[in-house]
């Protein structure tokens, strides 16, 4: 029976996700009817929500998975046990705390982290007790580290480095510096995507690397190539959010060359797409196989669309356009939610043999979601496209009767965001069920 | 004392465990360690680089305004050079454009006009949101239409205050 420790994590993460995608939804509904709701959720309000949410469900789902695959896959014994309980309920009493803040209104924060700043204490104590258990656990016990572990320490330590770097506002230094203030926001943002993409990448080579059964996915020169290379885009290729920002030139030169760097992933996928398509119904987690396709194909349509508007002559057209939001929407729900959705499909095929994880509500939900996902990127990139041609081909036109004449375009995302919310809930609500029975059963 | 010589201990520990790690362990780390040297150097640029235009700073009453603008969360519909939420309009250059200006955006705050919250902003608040969107305009502009774009795919950005 597994820890039930690190499977309170994942419930805490499908809740999450569960409470993002229909706070992401209502929101959504506000573009097409401006008014609606505006009284008691106004779109000021549901998208703290939504993006909170959705960042705790991407986080507390890698955190979940790295407890559970350190303790129950790889069977180490944690450096202190208690701390994971105590990493929990801070965790959970944070979350509970900033969502009543939000419903009174505190939301003194910014984009990422809206919440009042005194949160970040506990959270920073979170990420840091996570790290002490985590190098703790492995230090002595493991040699020659495979990749994904030094993906996980990496991902945690540049948490907490990011996480602290987006509350540099807080002090004048940075806070009257208009654009430098901007600069270090979205630094810490790009690199905090980063942080948690280390995570994330390192659970699908993990999850990978266990279902093939094939330990050279996590040690071979080439996978550490690539870990490489993703740190140095983590720590210096962050800057295409600002390329329009008046901030030294070279910080730009600098983004330009690094991001260019992944062209090289790119031939990597394409080199070696075919020849890494298994048999899915001859696999021993057939569902956690599709889930990590489907973020194979993900990575591809997104990783084409990153490259493209780091060319500074295509972000120029792109940028602050609905194009950027199908990029992130792209990466969070199509790349990070499908891999963590396959590793909790792995986790709960280990944790609970009874729960079938190949049952019809799933597999359509998959198929669903994937279809509905491309519909609605699609859409995005749509509304992107309009906005761009409204910004430089029309130039100076009123934004409402731009915003009117994309009232289409917005009705389809909300319909495409509507079905994915149910393809979603297809999958998520048996898989949340699933680990409430499993922690239950671990409790008689 | 005691927990001194543990302190030492310890560290003494670790660094015998750095000596046992593997060749290659030994070299990962090494790559690490170069780049998160580059990475602290890069950084303190970045934290010490004023702007590339001559910006002044922040006023107090800007300040202010800043602070309203974040505690009401103007990001999450509107943009500052094109970073923040798509449903209202970006207003980085909201302060100078000729059909808009303070009067206009002093109009606007407390309207409640579509999906924009009823805000009810005293006059001093509203004066202090209008100096704010002021100095951001004062750094430059967005969009840049008067950016050239060259065959290397760089884009050359038009600066204010001279440059």
């Amino acid at each position: 029976m597994a820890d039930k420790r690190s499977l309170y994590f994942l419930i805490f993460a499908l809740s999450a996700l569960l409470a993002g995608i229909i706070f992401g939804l209502t929101a959504s509904l506000q573009y097409v009817y401006p008014e609606l709701l505006k009284e008691y959720t106004p779109f000021t309000k549901l998208r703290p929500f939504h993006v909170t949410s959705v960042i705790s469900w991407i986080v507390l789902a890698a955190t979940g998975s790295i407890y559970f695959f350190l303790t129950q896959v790889e069977n180490l014994k944690l450096f202190t046990p208690r701390l994971l309980g105590v990493h929990f309920f801070l965790f959970l009493l944070t979350g509970i705390g900033i969502y009543i803040s939000y419903a009174l209104g505190y939301m003194e924060g910014r984009e990422y982290f809206a919440f009042a700043p005194v949160f970040v204490i506990p959270v920073l104590i979170g990420w840091v007790l996570f790290g002490i258990n985590y190098f703790g656990t492995l230090r002595k016990k493991v040699r020659n580290w495979p990749v994904y572990y030094w993906m996980w320490g990496t991902g945690i330590v540049f948490m907490v480095y990011h996480i602290s770097e987006a509350h540099l506002w807080l002090f004048d230094y940075f806070k009257i510096h208009f654009v430098k203030d901007m600069s270090v926001q979205w630094k810490s943002y790009g690199s905090f995507t980063g942080s948690w993409n280390m995570l994330v990448y390192g659970i699908s080579i993990f999850v990978m690397s266990k279902i093939k059964k094939d330990s050279q996915l996590a040690t071979s020169k080439i996978a550490f190539f690539f870990y490489f290379l993703g740190l140095t885009n983590l720590m210096f290729g962050w800057a295409h959010h600002t390329y329009f920002l008046p901030t030294q030139p070279w910080i730009r030169y600098v983004a330009y060359a690094v991001s260019m760097t992944e062209w090289v992933v790119l031939g990597s996928i394409i080199y070696n797409w075919r020849r890494s398509l298994p048999k899915v119904d001859r696999m021993n987690h057939p569902m956690a196989t599709r889930f990590m396709m489907s973020a194979d194909i993900w990575i591809f349509l997104n990783l084409i669309l990153a490259l493209l508007f780091s060319i500074p002559a295509i972000n120029f057209f792109t940028h602050g356009t609905h194009v950027t939001v199908a990029h992130s929407m792209g990466t969070t729900i199509g790349i990070n939610t499908t891999i963590l959705l396959s590793a909790l499909m792995f986790i709960i095929g280990k944790a609970n043999a009874a729960f079938t994880t190949q049952q019809w509500l799933i597999k359509r939900g998959l198929q669903l979601f994937n279809v509905s996902l491309f519909l609605f990127w699609c859409a995005l990139l749509m509304a992107g496209i309009k906005k761009s041609y409204w910004m430089y081909g029309i130039r100076q036109g009123i934004f409402s009767e731009m915003q009117d004449g994309l009232t289409m375009v917005y009705g389809a995302i909300s319909f495409f965001g509507l079905i994915l919310v149910i393809s979603l809930c297809m999958i998520v609500i048996p898989l949340c069920k699933g680990f409430v029975q499993t922690v239950r059963l671990g409790r008689t | 004392m005691s927990y001194l010589k543990e302190t030492f201990l310890g560290i003494f520990n670790n660094l015998l465990y750095l000596t046992k790690m593997s060749k290659i362990t030994k070299r990962y780390i090494f790559v690490i360690a170069i780049l998160l040297a580059l990475f602290s150097v890069y950084n303190y640029f970045i934290y010490t680089s004023e702007a590339y235009t001559a910006t002044a700073a922040l006023s107090p009453q800007a300040v202010k305004g800043q602070e309203l603008w974040q505690e009401n969360n103007c990001w999450s519909c509107h943009q500052l050079y094109g970073l923040g939420g798509y449903l209202g309009p970006d207003l980085t250059n909201v302060y100078s454009h000729p059909d808009k200006g303070p009067v206009y955006i002093n109009a606007f705050l407390n309207s409640g006009v579509k999906s924009m919250p009823k805000f009810q902003f005293s006059e001093n608040e509203k004066a202090a949101i209008i100096e704010y969107l002021r100095m951001v305009d004062e750094t430059g502009y967005y969009p840049n239409f008067d950016a050239s774009i060259e065959n290397s795919g760089w884009v050359t950005l038009k600066y204010k205050n001279g440059r």
